[in-house]
């Protein structure tokens, strides 16, 4: 299977250099690209030594929070005698969202390298790494890689030589969006139901197995490897906009673009020219509606506000949404933004995990009332009753699931008023099936 | 106790499959982590994962049956109950609903005679449910048939990747 | 050690708590509840209710009450227009769901989404006519049903058994707002302490099936009480409803019981509403009883004790009193040829996960009283003294065929007792007393904590509490120099082990006191 599109001269392709690669997959392959030089460089720094690079390259986190990965590994303790833990969070499942699953089906060893190199950073023995269950063929490559690294001795009691010991667990989940948050995958890595945590205790200080932990996303963890390489500085030095949005980002695009797929851009790119320029633009005839930058729990965006916005971290937040997970989803105007709004809802409420009030029963209730509307049978109330459950949805929580869900209705409601009015007045409505 | 077997329940913690979860003892500091690799352990040796399983599991990591069933109903992909030969999952989340989704999971009720999703053919061949996205959001449709990701699925394509498997 | 104390200010109010202490602690000394469904004292806290939401001034959002340690300086709104909005959207989602039943809910009229909605939650529902989710009631064990319809998700249930009772049968299952409690149905609620999720449950979801229908709860009346079945003795409340007591329920001790009791003593309170009581005093005219007022059958008592003296033998029940105990022994001069306390043996129930709670072996609320005052345990030692004693009282305790015939031995038998028994026959005096839910009296449980219970019902009749009946024995002995004491607190302050301590010194947790050894 040939990987979707050619590289465009507008992308710069590091992590995805060898998507598409079947070659890399192996060790031998991907020691023939370069491979595991900067698992023997890293090797012979200190732990303190490999921080600091990292620290210096401005890397941020890629799942979507955009946390310094520097200084979330400084923060993990110094000599206290406890078993430390490097969770690796390959649970992929935000709509909209798919760029991990091309490191982990192409580039296996570019994550278990840049696991290896977390671990040593953060003095830990184990990595677990947690992938999505529906993830069967990411799960199958990347569970051979992890067999061949430890045959070639690149991982197990004497990783290459070094006398260090270097762990890694691939761990499977079985179907819950939530386990993404990073306090939900550690209780699921627990075996236990993946519920989020109460913060603090913080994962440096009491993690998985209450151990001090660090959860890096697929995508940071595969870059450690060419900042290790290459330097921090030449890291640093690719950035188009913002000193703060530094180095490449894997943006997967999808919905109504001509091609959609996974496109590494240096940060800073116009987010009109990754839509137009990368993914194709619009099917013929058709004209851009509305962008969810940044997975589906960032704030939708207008055509206006696409206008001219940096794909950085800062030049999202500037026009209201955010850079988050890098998972586009694009829409042009045959998309019914109402019903898509529903079924975020509908998403959101099959995944809430039960634990808070506001998520458990706001994430339904929302749901059932958009579906309400779009069967014709909206009340004009149910504006402000969404925009009130949406309040109460927000900052209320221990996680943000009950967030993310009202954020599609605000943002919704916020910038294409007229399609919910529609439908409350009868102009439009929907054969819809009232699921919830 | 399943009610659906006449014949008396076999245990699935014998020979392979408890060799298998041995072997993942030394991996984890703590036995209860090895309740989600459990299940599906239980899964691919049964199809499905029937309550004396779970009192199975729940036996060999030294958990209550409660426990077990709070975890295994928490997460969607153990089947609680006996399913199709053929598993179906499509997904029609917003980014693939977008891109005619829908529609593919109409047609796939439509030529497996799924009566609805969630429900297995007449002839027990295929079961069809609906996922909350399957993380290939660019290559819609995509469907999850047992353990094969299968992407970019049209509703007129649905007959010849429906035709794999018999 | 000190602890280190912190500055903070609840609605207005300061005071200075431990450092540590969660808000919703501070709180509460600040005089200011903080509305909460998953928080409780005795239990670890999920902050999942989301109903103690305050406002901290220079926090970025609103914080969980029960999980957020006070701070120096902080300063908390629990009443401010935001909190209260907070609540009310909490309050409202939980009511999307919950049946409006309260007319045949149990709950109803101690049920705290009740009390919330009705202090604070909106006037009308904005939930419209979407169907509510339904669920049939199920039988979780033998005293508990499940009404998962009223379940608010709290899981105080779930943390009991797994934190407390370490019995892990109750799950929430599935996720989302198909989420409800669950139970393995090869599996059963019946640890010896799981009754207690019915009073942790604060909605009507959990109920017992023994209390079922059985009273509203505005007709209670509440009487704080100690459990007299065995030697812990956990603290509790005595609800009655027009004198009948139809549930005993934990009142918090965090010394003895924390907030819980056994289903054993939840479920023994039969005992106090029997009716083959009584009534009054019984004296001996040739070969029958015959009822006669308390100045005969007090001065006959005093009679025969006086003439007894040392030649006594003291056969109590597991619930004399230690003010009982004390005066029958004062009554016959302190040196009784024998004084025993019948105390039965059980298997011993721990709660689990609490080291210092349990069901106790030995089935006696006043073990460590009585041999404070000189009454050990050993009973058939005291059995064979009474078959030659000149007198044998028996306190308020039930003699077996062989017993009732080896105290049939002695010259004369008093019974001072609560129910009419066939025992009786013989005896010279029956003089009715009061039982302990119908008195005044102290307990001293097995880490010397002397603690009280209060009357809950009246005595019918013309029972007396027993220590009325041996002090007022007592007098008139020796009318000229002696005075019984006024009070059941005098009774109690009188007796040696106890000496100048006062019922208030006690107040209603108790107080530790002085061990036999010590005491000596």
């Amino acid at each position: 299977m040939g990987y979707p599109h050619p590289i465009h001269p507008k992308e710069t392709p590091v992590l995805s250099t060898y998507f598409g690669d079947a070659e890399a997959r192996t060790v031998a392959g991907w020691k023939a690209r370069g491979g595991y030089q900067a698992l023997q460089k890293a090797l012979a720094m200190t732990p303190e030594q490999i921080v600091d690079e990292v620290k210096a390259s401005g890397l941020r986190g890629r799942g979507g929070a955009g946390f310094p990965t520097g200084l979330k590994w400084s923060f993990m303790p110094k000599d206290d005698g406890k078993p430390h833990y490097l969770c690796c969070n390959a649970d992929e499942s935000e709509p909209g969202t798919f760029k991990d699953r091309e490191i982990l089906r192409w580039t296996p060893h570019a994550l278990i390298e840049g696991c290896a190199i977390g671990q040593l950073a953060i003095r830990a023995e184990t990595t677990y790494i947690y992938i999505r269950g529906e993830f069967t063929e990411p799960f199958h490559v990347l569970t051979a890689a992890v067999a061949e690294a430890y045959a070639a001795g690149i991982l197990g009691a004497d990783a290459m030589g070094s006398g260090k010991r270097i762990d890694i667990v691939i761990h499977r989940g079985a179907g819950a969006y939530i386990c993404g948050e990073e306090t939900a995958l550690m209780n699921s890595l627990e075996g236990r139901r993946g519920n989020p945590r109460i913060k603090p205790p913080f994962p440096a200080v009491s993690g998985v197995f209450a151990k001090p932990t660090t959860i890096n996303n697929v995508e940071t963890l595969a870059a450690v490897p060419h900042i290790i390489n290459r330097g921090a500085a030449w890291y640093a030095s690719l950035t188009l906009s913002s000193p703060k949005s530094l180095g490449t980002k894997l943006i997967s695009v999808c919905g109504h673009v001509q091609r959609p797929g996974v496109y590494e851009i240096t940060l800073g790119l116009p987010m009109q020219e990754l839509i137009y320029d990368l993914a194709g633009g619009m099917r013929p005839g058709r004209t851009l509606k509305a962008v969810i930058p940044g997975g589906s729990s960032v704030p939708i965006m207008t055509p206006a506000e696409v206008d001219g916005c940096p794909t950085d971290y800062e030049g999202i937040v500037s026009r209201g949404s955010m850079l988050g997970s890098g998972g586009m989803i694009v829409m042009d105007d045959t998309t019914d933004i109402v019903y898509q709004v529903m079924r975020l809802a509908r998403f959101y409420a099959h995944e809430s995990c039960a634990q808070c009030t506001n998520c458990r029963e706001g994430t339904a209730w929302t749901t059932r009332v958009l579906e309400r509307m779009l069967a014709g049978k909206g009340k004009e109330s149910d504006i402000d009753l969404l925009m009130s459950l949406a309040d109460n949805m927000t900052g209320k929580t221990i996680c943000v699931l009950s967030d993310s869900c009202a954020t599609p209705v605000v943002s919704g409601i916020g910038k294409f008023r007229s399609e919910f009015d529609a439908y409350i007045s009868g102009a439009r409505s929907l054969d819809v099936v009232e699921v919830s | 106790m399943s009610g659906h077997d006449t014949v008396p329940y076999q245990p699935v913690f014998v020979g392979e499959t408890l060799a298998k979860l041995e072997a993942l003892y030394p991996k984890y500091p703590e036995k209860r982590a090895l309740l989600l690799p459990a299940l599906w352990l239980v899964q691919e040796a049964r199809g499905w994962v029937p309550p004396e399983a779970m009192h199975e599991v729940a036996q060999q990591l030294e958990l209550t049956a409660a426990y077990v069933a709070g975890v295994a109903t928490f997460y969607t992909m153990y089947h609680l109950h006996p399913v199709g030969r053929h598993f179906i999952q499509v997904c029609t989340t917003s980014p693939c609903g977008i891109c005619g989704a829908e529609d593919v999971a109409r047609e796939l009720l439509v030529q497996t005679g799924c009566r609805d999703l969630g429900a297995t053919s007449p002839d027990g061949r295929f079961t069809v449910v609906e996922v909350e996205c399957l993380g290939a959001c660019g290559f819609a449709t995509p469907l999850l048939i047992n353990d094969d990701f299968i992407e970019s699925v049209s509703v007129d394509t649905v007959a010849s990747v429906l035709a794999r498997y018999p | 050690m000190t602890q280190e104390l912190v500055s903070v200010t609840v609605d207005g109010i300061a005071v200075q708590v431990p450092k540590g202490t969660m808000i919703i602690e501070a709180a509460k000394q600040a005089g200011v509840l903080i509305p909460h469904y998953c928080y409780h004292p005795s239990l670890p806290s999920p902050a999942v209710c989301r109903m103690c939401l305050v406002e901290v001034e220079k926090a970025p959002k609103l914080a969980p009450a029960c999980v957020t340690a006070v701070s120096e300086g902080q300063v908390v709104h629990v009443s401010s227009p935001v909190a209260r909005q907070a609540r009310q959207g909490v309050l409202e989602f939980l009511l999307i769901n919950h049946p409006l039943d309260c007319p045949i809910c149990d709950q109803s009229g101690e049920c705290e989404l009740q009390d919330f909605v009705f202090q604070e939650g909106r006037s009308g529902s904005r939930y419209g006519d979407y169907p509510k989710r339904y669920a049939p009631v199920e039988e979780f064990g033998p005293d508990v049903l499940y009404v998962p319809n009223r379940c608010i998700l709290c899981t105080r249930c779930v943390r009991f058994m797994n934190d407390v009772a370490g019995d892990n049968v109750l799950e929430v299952y599935e996720r989302g707002d198909r989420a409800f409690i669950g139970i393995d149905t090869a599996d059963q609620l019946d640890h010896p302490w799981a009754g207690n999720v019915v009073d942790l449950c604060p909605v009507g979801s959990l109920l017992s099936r023994d209390f079922l229908h059985k009273a509203r709860a505005w007709d209670l009346d509440k009487t704080a009480s100690i459990c007299p079945g065995c030697t812990q003795g956990c603290n509790m409340t005595i609800d009655t409803r027009d004198s009948t007591v139809v549930r005993l329920r934990p009142r918090p001790n965090m010394e003895v019981n924390r907030h819980f009791i056994c289903d054993t003593g939840r479920a023994d309170y039969r005992w106090m509403n029997r009716g083959d009581r009584v009534e009054a005093p019984l004296q001996r005219i040739g070969d029958r009883l015959q009822a006669c007022d308390w100045d005969i059958a007090l001065d006959r008592f005093a009679a025969l004790a006086s003439e007894a003296g040392g030649a006594t033998v003291v056969l109590a029940g597991g619930r004399a009193s230690c003010e009982a105990l004390g005066w029958t022994l004062r009554l016959v001069g302190e040196t009784p040829r024998a004084a025993a306390m019948r105390v039965p043996i059980g298997q011993e129930a721990p709660i689990g996960k609490i080291p210092s709670l349990a069901l106790r072996a030995e089935r006696a609320a006043n073990v460590a009283g009585a041999a404070l005052l000189g009454v050990g345990s050993d009973w058939s030692a005291a059995i064979e003294a009474a078959r030659t004693a000149t007198l044998v009282i028996v306190l308020d305790a039930t003699l077996t065929d062989d017993e009732a015939n080896a105290v049939r031995g002695a010259r004369h038998v008093v019974h001072l007792a609560s129910l009419s028994e066939s025992a009786h026959s013989h005896a010279d005096l029956v003089l009715p007393v009061a039982t302990m839910a119908e008195e005044q009296g102290v307990f001293v449980n097995r880490d010397h904590r002397a603690q009280r219970y209060l009357p809950a019902r009246p005595a019918p009749g013309m029972a007396r509490p027993a220590w009325w009946v041996a002090s007022q024995a007592w007098q008139r002995s020796a009318p000229a120099e002696r005075r019984a004491p006024a009070t059941a607190s005098e009774a109690f302050g009188a007796l040696r082990p106890f000496a100048g301590l006062t019922y208030r010194d006690l107040g209603l947790t108790g107080r530790a006191v002085a061990t036999v050894e010590a005491s000596r």
